[in-house]
């Protein structure tokens, strides 16, 4: 029995991206951060970076535990200094792409300085907040972006703060990349943690999130499938919005999408400017010169390249196999083969009334858009259904 | 660890005789040691060790960055280390307890790393350009849980050259943070130093692991120093956290856990007491009185010891340069055989628990303390001596 998990653990998809060593993890069901670390999973597949060149730093707290599950060079810290140990580790080691994963109150509560400061250099790396509006590790506290009247452990007669609205702060604070999505909006997520993977400077990443124990329990939300619906239905998709207007009321609409993308020379990159006009031409950093440091960026860069090329035709492979599917069973689907048999009745029937030669020609011709139509529709009609139960299914009446 | 060590890289090394303060001596030892890496944030009376980094920097191609508090400039430090580069923050009694958070943090997670607390007059704010020893006990203290640490002390701006070195040394062999308590006095007092020539510096190099990755621990506890470390983007893909780990690094938290871990944490420290400890005595065999000093109080207590000398009074001296681990097996082997030991600070008496519960009651202890903000009169020491002789 163990070593059939063993196995399946090491057959799983993730394996490679995620400690399956550590498998299961603490997180509760119907919490949305087991899929944001697998969107940040496949991100970094996509991205084609080196899974050893990559460090995922959390701080402390349910996203927190998001380091010791990552398959990278991971640090988990004290409660709020994730972004400033990232900053080290960057500024330590250039070539290493760094993430901070880590939670609303983590990053934005105890660690708020640290994250302006970070955004306010431009430090070149990726910092994900998981916003699921509590502080879930230490029982359902308020935080700093609870919406104001929802109900927490320590608001138990509704939360009389104003919150923070993220994206703004981080905009104000000088970040280059902000953007925000919910844990139902995988695909987006994932394109957009590749996005910020493959660029420099510092990029943030805002997940609203379903904390299905504590903030959906307390306030009779419903659980974790309610929390999708509730997204699916309030998220309001609106590319480049002010960041001032993205504040999020309680069960209110949730403005997501890319909202700031601006290129600025990093932390590195103008310490390096400042120190060329000081020191000269030879100017090193841990014995590298800036010209020696651009030749092996550029060479990783095109390692990257290759590696995210081989990523995608693979993807493509899959795809065209997947279409090639699709083909294969719409053609044994009965709704084809019936609509070839009304073609040849009608062939039948017209040919006494007209010359055979035109009928089976004009027959031919009908009964082939016909086909072509009722594959489509077969299509069409495949994919309904499937959506239908999908939607069907697992949805339930919000309780209130 | 002796054998570890290898000729300083001579980028990082100012050879030659200066006229330097003991902060400006505290980053060159630094430098020297192969410190490319300093976060820290601007407190009085340290800052011109800060400063002095930050002029530095870009000629050794070191990284220097100024974080927006000492929390993150101690966070800051941890990452660099894992980043694979050896580190140095500077502060004193405010920004360290800032930092204890942080601290705690190295130490449960074996990241080799040097602080330096100048020490200045508290409590709170208290005196920021007045000297003190005050923060004696928080150096061990002063991150909750049992931690073992190694403290320093220097007395001169020399020392605080060398002991940066050795400091470094100490850390990187037993992956621990080390920190050098020197103090406002000989943090700004100008002297002679010395910085000898690249070749003639050792200092133990970072022990990166180079095995096979499945058989990679960051951790081996029971060990007693020397164990391999790595850093990102090596392809170990190290896992850490302040968490009660495994070998592995991984969360495993449970009493029997933590037991191995506490006691690997302590052990490692304490059980190489006579490995780790450096004392500078003098006349100590045979004396009835032992003068018990550190830091820049040992050069006010020789005027003492010169003057009881001249009175006949058989006293001898025993300045601590290791503070922690505590010297505990020289003091329980002179208790009983001396009369008395006298212990001078510059606090209202930390040090002087410890040499009393290690003298046992078999030797008395006479603690001269004083409330900071200047040093001590040698007269009070000189009568605190006699008295010890009766």
């Amino acid at each position: 029995m163990s070593s059939d998990i063993a196995q399946f653990k090491k057959d799983s998809p993730m394996s490679g991206t995620l400690r399956m060593d550590r498998m299961s993890h603490i997180w509760c069901p119907g919490c949305g951060i087991g899929s944001e670390v697998n969107a940040f999973a496949e991100a970094v597949k996509r991205s084609g970076i080196d899974p050893d060149k990559l460090a995922v730093v959390s701080g402390i707290g349910c996203t927190g535990r998001v380091a010791g599950y990552v398959d990278f060079d991971s640090i988990h810290t004290t409660h709020g200094r994730a972004i400033p140990v990232a900053t080290g580790l960057k500024l330590a080691r250039p070539e290493t792409k760094v993430v901070v994963f880590s939670g609303e109150g983590d990053l934005t509560g105890i660690g708020g300085n640290h994250f302006i400061h970070a955004a306010r250099r431009n430090m070149d790396i990726v910092v994900i907040c998981n916003n699921n509006f509590t502080y879930g590790m230490t029982g359902g506290q308020v935080t700093p972006t609870t919406p104001h009247s929802a109900i927490s452990s320590t608001t138990p007669f509704g939360n009389h703060e104003y919150p923070f609205n993220l994206p703004f702060l981080a905009d104000a604070a000088g970040a280059t990349y902000i953007a925000r999505w919910t844990s139902m909006h995988s695909r987006n997520l994932i394109q957009s943690i590749e996005e910020a993977l493959s660029r420099k400077g510092f990029s943030f990443i805002e997940i609203i999130s379903p904390c299905t124990t504590l903030y959906l329990r307390r306030n009779r939300l419903g659980d974790g499938v309610d929390a999708l619906q509730f997204y699916q239905e309030n998220a309001v998709l609106k590319h480049g919005a002010d960041t001032r207007d993205l504040a999020i009321d309680f069960q209110e609409k949730i403005i997501i999408g890319k909202f700031v993308e601006k290129d600025k020379p990093t932390y590195i990159e103008a310490l390096d400017k400042q120190c060329v006009k000081v020191v000269g031409d030879d100017y090193e950093l841990y014995g590298k010169t800036i010209p020696e440091r651009e030749a092996e960026e550029k060479a990783e860069k095109e390692r990257v390249a290759a590696r995210r090329a081989a990523v995608l035709a693979e993807d493509e492979k899959a795809k065209a196999k997947a279409a090639k599917m699709v083909t294969k069973i719409s053609a044994k689907i009965p709704v084809k083969a019936a609509a070839k048999k009304t073609a040849a009745t009608v062939a039948k029937k017209a040919a006494p009334k007209t010359t055979a030669k035109a009928a089976v020609t004009k027959v031919k011709a009908k009964s082939t858009a016909k086909a072509v139509t009722s594959k489509v529709k077969a299509k069409t009609t495949v994919k309904t259904v499937a959506k239908k139960a999908v939607a069907k299914t697992p949805v339930k009446k919000t309780r209130k | 660890m002796k054998n570890m060590t290898v000729p300083a890289d001579p980028k990082g090394v100012d050879s030659g005789p200066h006229f330097m303060d003991g902060d400006h001596a505290l980053a060159e030892g630094a430098l020297a040691a192969g410190c490319r890496f300093f976060a820290g944030y601007p407190i009085t009376p340290s800052t011109e060790t800060f400063e002095r980094f930050a002029e530095r920097a870009p000629e050794v191609g070191a990284m220097f960055i100024q974080m927006e508090d000492e929390l993150s400039a101690i966070a800051a430090n941890i990452g660099a280390v894992w980043g694979g580069q050896k580190v140095m923050t500077v502060t004193c009694g405010p920004g360290f307890s800032l930092m204890v958070e942080n601290i705690g943090l190295a130490a449960m997670t074996e990241t080799p790393m040097v602080i330096c607390n100048v020490q200045r007059a508290g409590p709170s704010t208290g005196a920021p350009t007045l000297t003190a020893q005050q923060d004696m006990m928080q150096a061990k203290y002063g991150p909750h849980g049992d931690n073992a640490m190694i403290a320093l002390s220097p007395d001169s701006p020399q020392e605080c050259f060398d002991l940066a070195i050795e400091a470094f040394n100490l850390s990187e062999y037993y992956r621990v943070p080390v920190i050098i308590l020197a103090d406002e006095t000989v943090g700004h007092m100008h002297e002679k130093v010395v910085i000898p020539p690249a070749d003639q510096i050792k200092v133990v190099p970072r022990n990166l692991y180079n095995g096979p990755k499945e058989d990679f621990r960051p951790y081996k506890f029971n060990s007693q120093g020397g164990h391999p470390m790595t850093r990102a983007g090596d392809g170990y893909r190290f896992h850490i956290t302040g968490l009660t780990h495994n070998e592995k690094g991984y969360p495993v938290v449970t009493a029997e856990q933590n037991k191995i871990v506490v006691t690997h944490l302590m052990e490692k420290i304490n059980g190489n007491e006579e490995a780790i400890v450096r004392l500078d005595e003098d006349q100590v065999e045979g004396a009835d009185v032992v003068v018990v000093s550190y830091g820049i109080t040992s050069r006010i207590a020789v005027k003492a010891i010169q003057d009881a000398r001249k009175e006949g009074i058989k006293v001898g001296s025993l300045r601590m340069i290791t503070i922690w681990p505590f010297c505990e097996k020289r003091i329980r082997a002179l208790a009983g055989k001396v009369k008395t030991f006298v212990v001078p600070e510059l606090n209202y008496g930390q040090m002087v628990n410890e040499v009393e519960r290690c003298a046992g009651g078999k030797s008395k202890v006479i603690s001269v303390n004083h409330c900071g903000g200047a040093v001590h009169d040698p007269e009070v020491i000189l009568e605190a001596i006699r008295r010890g002789n009766k």
